[in-house]
């Protein structure tokens, strides 16, 4: 099959979802510890939550694109 | 599936047999006709909102916001009158119970009075007839002793008369008194 | 037609093992007529697109057309959206950045219907194409860019010049900054395109496997599992792009970090 390295490529490119799924975890869990010590400020900042995750999120869902490039483009 | 692959496919990113040919989201053909209809969608919803929608949203908000606060402001008001109301009714209380008390300090004092005054009158029929009694004791006193007198006068002339000696009254009767006031 | 399968229809999809292609649901097709797409045939596109602008009505128009001073239930999400938007807007640009409030809300209302709609089964997910997002994220770079200058003029270029940091790093600092501005558009449009792509794909993977006479319990699980996340990402997906949209409007308003 043609594909075979690219579908490897994929599976590698794959990886980084993990990757972002480690970040998003850390953004979450140090805002969790963060609003339980001060829940008076936790309020004010689920935006900032909310945009740190995102971030997190762009990068893995740009691994997942680079594996579906691999998998369907290329 | 497999019958299907005789059909045309009009696009170069669907493949015979329907499926896509790679990824449908880098296909150039389809980018025209959907930014397209994507700009008359936003161009759509933002002349409803921004014409429509918005404003009348904003009128509902602001007329709420209004009504809660003429809602508060007369129940503010009502509070007030109610508040009045209370005082007037404590007030009212407040005369009534001094008015109770008033008429009872003076239901006493009346009572108190009529039993002054009934104990005066016995006390003053009483003293009448003390004094009265007490007329009457001299009187009694005055008579019984002019008795006394007319008896120790009679006896002293008897006296004298027996032993035989013959006195003037008048003297006699000055020497009796003299003894019974000495 | 795949219930005899054991994985070995390799015939009906091009590689894998697959009864359909997962990327088969973001084919754009005309609606009526076999023809080619054209700029202006009308496609599964357009009317997913017009069913998100009327549900836009319908919510915000027609939803609050009784004016009810107790909103009903559909005036009361109407009021509810109006006022999250605003909120946002409010909070993360400042006081100045409420006159800008329709664009932002057009953009919101659009996105989350777009989302939402495209969660119905066989429907099609219009902001899973990056031709639609990268022109949302492109008018929002654009106006935010073209505001900031018009505003602020040159001193709109404050924004790369970190006055806070030490005067040797403030070049590199400025080269970091201005590259992260011009990629800016693209991680907005390819975070809300990738987040839809990425979960209608994996739910139609799912989908797939269900075939499979062995794990379609699972499989049929997963998709139920998915389709939950989905929905929570399409608000979220939509709630992101509003307030990224926020911070880019606060930075043309008030360049001076």
């Amino acid at each position: 099959m043609e594909g075979d390295l690219a579908h490897i490529g994929a599976g590698l490119a794959a990886i980084g979802s993990g990757a972002a799924a480690i970040g998003v975890g850390n953004v979450a869990g140090n805002y969790l510890a963060g609003a339980l010590r001060n829940p008076s400020a936790a309020a004010s900042q689920t935006a900032t939550l909310f945009i740190g995750i995102a971030f997190a999120e762009a990068l893995g869902i740009f691994a997942f694109l680079v594996s579906l490039l691999l998998m369907f483009a290329v | 599936m497999a019958t299907e692959t005789t059909a045309e496919s009009a696009s170069a990113c669907v493949g015979p047999n329907g499926s896509a040919i790679g990824m449908p989201q880098l296909c150039g053909e389809w980018v025209g006709n959907q930014v397209f209809w994507l700009i008359l969608a936003l161009v759509a919803i933002y002349f409803v909102l921004d014409r429509v929608a918005l404003p009348r949203i904003q009128a509902i908000l602001a007329e709420r916001q209004g009504t809660i606060t003429s809602d508060l402001a007369k129940a503010e008001e009502l509070k007030a009158q109610a508040e009045e109301a209370e005082r007037a009714y404590e007030k009212a209380l407040a005369e009534a119970r001094s008015e109770a008390q008033k008429i009872a300090e003076e239901t006493r004092a009346e009572i108190r009075q009529q039993v002054q005054d009934a104990q005066d009158k016995a006390d003053a029929e009483i003293a009448a007839r003390t004094a009265e009694s007490e007329k009457q004791i001299a009187e009694i006193r005055a008579s019984a002793l002019a008795n006394v007198e007319t008896v120790a006068k009679d006896t002293a002339e008897a006296l004298v008369a027996a032993l035989g000696v013959n006195a003037d009254k008048s003297a006699l009767d000055a020497a009796v008194d003299k003894r019974i006031e000495g | 037609m795949a219930t005899e399968t054991q994985g070995g229809d390799a015939a009906h999809g091009e590689g894998g093992g697959l009864v359909f292609h997962p990327m088969d649901q973001f084919i754009v097709k005309p609606l009526f007529g076999d023809g080619g797409v054209g700029l202006f045939t009308v496609t599964n596109a357009t009317l997913w697109m017009a069913l998100a602008v009327l549900c836009v009505i319908g919510l915000m128009v027609l939803g609050t057309s009784g004016r009810g001073i107790v909103p009903g239930r559909v005036q009361s999400v109407a009021e509810l959206a109006y006022g999250f938007v605003y909120k946002m807007v409010e909070d993360v640009s400042g006081r100045d950045g409420v006159k800008y409030f329709p664009y932002i809300m057009t953009l919101f209302m659009f996105i989350v219907f777009a989302n939402f709609l495209g969660l119905i089964p066989m429907a099609f997910t219009t902001t899973s194409h990056f031709a639609v997002t990268v022109v949302l994220a492109l008018a929002v770079f654009l106006f935010v860019t073209i505001l900031g200058f018009v505003k602020h003029g040159a001193k709109f270029l404050e924004l790369f010049w970190v006055a806070s940091a030490p005067l040797a790093l403030r070049p590199i600092l400025a080269i970091i900054e201005v590259i992260s501005y011009f990629v800016r558009p693209v991680s907005h449009s390819i975070r809300l395109a990738g987040n839809l792509m990425a979960g209608h794909a994996v739910i139609k993977v799912f989908a797939g496997f269900a075939a499979i006479a062995a794990v379609s319990p699972i499989s049929v699980l997963a998709i139920t599992a998915m389709y939950g996340l989905e929905i929570l990402v399409a608000f979220i997906q939509a709630y992101v792009f509003t307030i990224l949209t926020c911070v880019y409007l606060k930075d043309a308003l008030h360049p001076h970090h």
